[in-house]
């Protein structure tokens, strides 16, 4: 008898066991929603599927009877260019101020301890603060992304930066290679496949950021359909939206990690 | 094994805590929950000074008044079945619970706002210079109804403005940015906002007295099978509202509302409070009511709040004591002066 411990599963089994809990969770949602509407059959807390599906259709479908646009595309597309923006716009700042302060110890030492600082201050506590300078547009939700992200990205990439082996940094130098030259030929190529798994890391921060400053104002965005419609307890649309943005977040993190397998294999060390 | 078992167990009671929805019975405890507004600070007295124990004991009954700091939300947990009972507007009222299938009774019309609820713009003084602004508010709030009801008496409509929805929590510092240029919202928020030397008030509800109405909500279920609930919350409404004029009950009400006295006094003069139970009687029962919820119906309806079933605006029946609008066999909202009566006759 083998011991538990060694004992492994096999393919079929793994993935049968990987679904078994969405099953499980499947099933207990539609006892307990059947449950409610069988005692209130217009109660909005636990929807039936079909009424999901519905809003669905009704979403995502169907012109909206106020603004003739199609709700779920229109809020999709607000929602991803603002993170593309805020995520965009922060990567290019970890990239910039990773690699100066991880290469550079006159930058490091000037520049390490307000980002540290800047890092520890919670974006969420200054929203009152970034209003009044920022207004309450778009503006404000990307800075929102920005100031809540970049602080984390400069500090993991001046990290990964520093962890660049000295040997290859002497290696250069003695083949004659210029600071410039050591940045854009060593660092920079070593530093990119590791932006990428910061950032990865960094999207469900994004995410979070994005969705409170869609709840705070805004006149599209997934976010702000969560908080409006939360006002009548419409979860048959709430449920949706949200099984909706964790696919998109699923998506955007597969994307970029076979983007960064394709473009850095030797980082995920395959051949 | 044993763990797996304690998980789907576990997992299997919370579902089931989820699904029971309460079950309409003779009980002796019930819950009901406020939240900070001027027309419903008095039960946080009643509840302080013991005014709703002695009650509810007299009915020989337990009555827990608990505070939620986020309106909604203390709707959304009345309507979950959390409570028994809880104050919201009527057109809340109709939207949330009442479109959400759980039958509920108004069973005490506390007051009016007039005047709590107002537009307010930057840089000019007349309400047609509203249009083509973005105007920040708690979207499909009674702030929205306000707004639409005054865009319709100058021939403006929705259309014409952009609704920016706005946390009501952030509304304050949000006139403060210059993007900001027209908002509505209610008091105290209004109060603080008018305060600005760049703020105009164009429009408030003193212009349509009447329809934005402030309730205590009963599950209609429960206060049949428990009626000791209806008449000992009334009767210790109505004992509260003795109070009035008291500086204790002032003072308290300043202190809870985060105001001073004169805060407080204007937030009441734009409140028309009904401290005697026959003017609520009088109020419930006029035919006025019933116009007021075809309005609201009207105005929720083409706002999609009365959920995506609903064929036209009267999906919904609200039952007055002048008559019910709309669909007479799905009445899910009721006015009923039944227990009001009672206390203006001193029958409690």
């Amino acid at each position: 008898m083998k011991k538990l411990i060694n004992r492994q599963p096999g393919r079929v089994a793994t993935w049968a066991l990987g679904l078994l809990p969405f099953a499980l969770l499947l099933v207990v949602y539609l006892l307990a929603s059947d449950a409610r509407l069988e005692a209130n059959p217009n109660d909005k807390l636990l929807p039936a599927f079909s009424a999901m599906g519905d809003a669905i259709q009704r979403m995502a479908f169907e012109p909206s009877k106020r603004s003739g646009e199609y709700l779920l595309w229109a809020d999709t597309l607000a929602s991803l260019t603002r993170l593309a923006i805020g995520v965009g716009i922060s990567a290019l700042m970890g990239l910039v101020f990773g690699i100066v302060t991880g290469t550079l110890p006159y930058a490091r030492a000037g520049l390490s301890p307000l980002i540290t600082g800047l890092s520890l201050v919670p974006p969420m506590a200054i929203l009152p603060i970034l209003f009044i300078l920022f207004g309450l547009g778009e503006l404000a939700k990307v800075m929102l992304i920005i100031i809540g992200i970049t602080p984390f990205l400069i500090r993991d990439l001046q990290q990964r930066a520093q962890e660049i082996p000295a040997e290859q940094v002497i290696k250069m130098q003695t083949l004659g290679a210029n600071t410039w030259q050591i940045i854009l030929r060593l660092v920079w190529p070593q530093i990119m496949p590791r932006l990428i798994s910061a950032v990865r890391l960094s999207l469900g921060s994004a995410w979070l950021f994005l969705i409170a400053a869609e709840a705070i104002a805004a006149t599209e965005g997934l976010g702000y359909r969560i908080f409006l419609v939360r006002r009548y307890l419409s979860m048959d649309v709430i449920l949706p939206y949200v099984l909706w943005i964790t696919l998109l977040a699923f998506a955007i993190d597969f994307l970029l990690a076979r983007y960064s397998r394709w473009r850095y294999p030797w980082f995920h060390g395959s051949h | 094994m044993t763990r797996l078992l304690t998980t789907v167990c576990t997992t299997a009671l919370l579902a089931l805590t989820l699904a029971t929805p309460v079950q309409a019975q003779a009980r002796d405890s019930f819950k009901v929950c406020w939240s900070i507004y001027v027309g419903w600070l008095p039960w946080d007295y009643g509840a302080a000074e013991g005014i709703v124990d002695k009650w509810a004991d007299k009915y020989d009954i337990d009555i827990e008044v608990v505070q939620i700091n986020d309106y909604i939300e203390s709707i959304n947990q009345y309507t979950a079945g959390q409570f028994d009972g809880c104050t919201m507007t009527n057109m809340d009222a109709l939207t949330i619970p009442a479109a959400g299938g759980v039958d509920s009774t108004a069973l005490i019309v506390g007051d009016f706002s007039n005047g709590n609820d107002g537009i307010v713009l930057k840089d000019a003084d007349k309400l047609e210079a509203i249009k083509g602004r973005r105007v920040n508010l708690v979207e499909l709030s009674v702030s929205h109804y306000l707004l639409a009801r005054a865009l319709d008496s100058v021939g403006l409509s929705e259309r014409d403005i952009t609704v920016v929805n706005t946390a009501d929590a952030d509304l304050v510092s949000a006139f403060n940015t210059p993007d900001v240029t027209a908002l509505a919202t209610w008091n105290p928020l209004l109060g603080t906002i008018k305060e600005s030397p760049e703020a105009n008030l164009v429009f408030d509800s003193s212009k349509i007295p009447g329809e934005i109405i402030d309730l205590m909500v009963v599950n209609t279920d429960t206060l049949k099978a428990n009626p000791a609930l209806g008449k000992a919350l009334t009767g210790a409404w109505y004992e509260i509202m003795g109070h009035l004029n008291d500086s204790g009950f002032r003072q308290h009400l300043a202190n809870v509302a985060a105001t001073d006295l004169d805060g407080l006094r204007m937030q009441l003069d734009a409140t028309r409070l009904f401290d005697k139970a026959e003017d609520a009687v009088t109020f419930t029962n006029s035919p006025a009511l019933k116009d007021t919820m075809q309005k609201v119906a009207e105005f929720s309806f083409d706002h999609g709040l009365l959920g995506e079933g609903a064929p036209d605006a009267g999906f919904v029946g609200v039952e007055t004591p002048a008559g019910v609008y709309g669909n007479n066999g799905n009445v899910k909202l009721r006015f009923d002066p039944t227990y009001m009566t009672m206390a203006a006759e001193g029958e409690l």
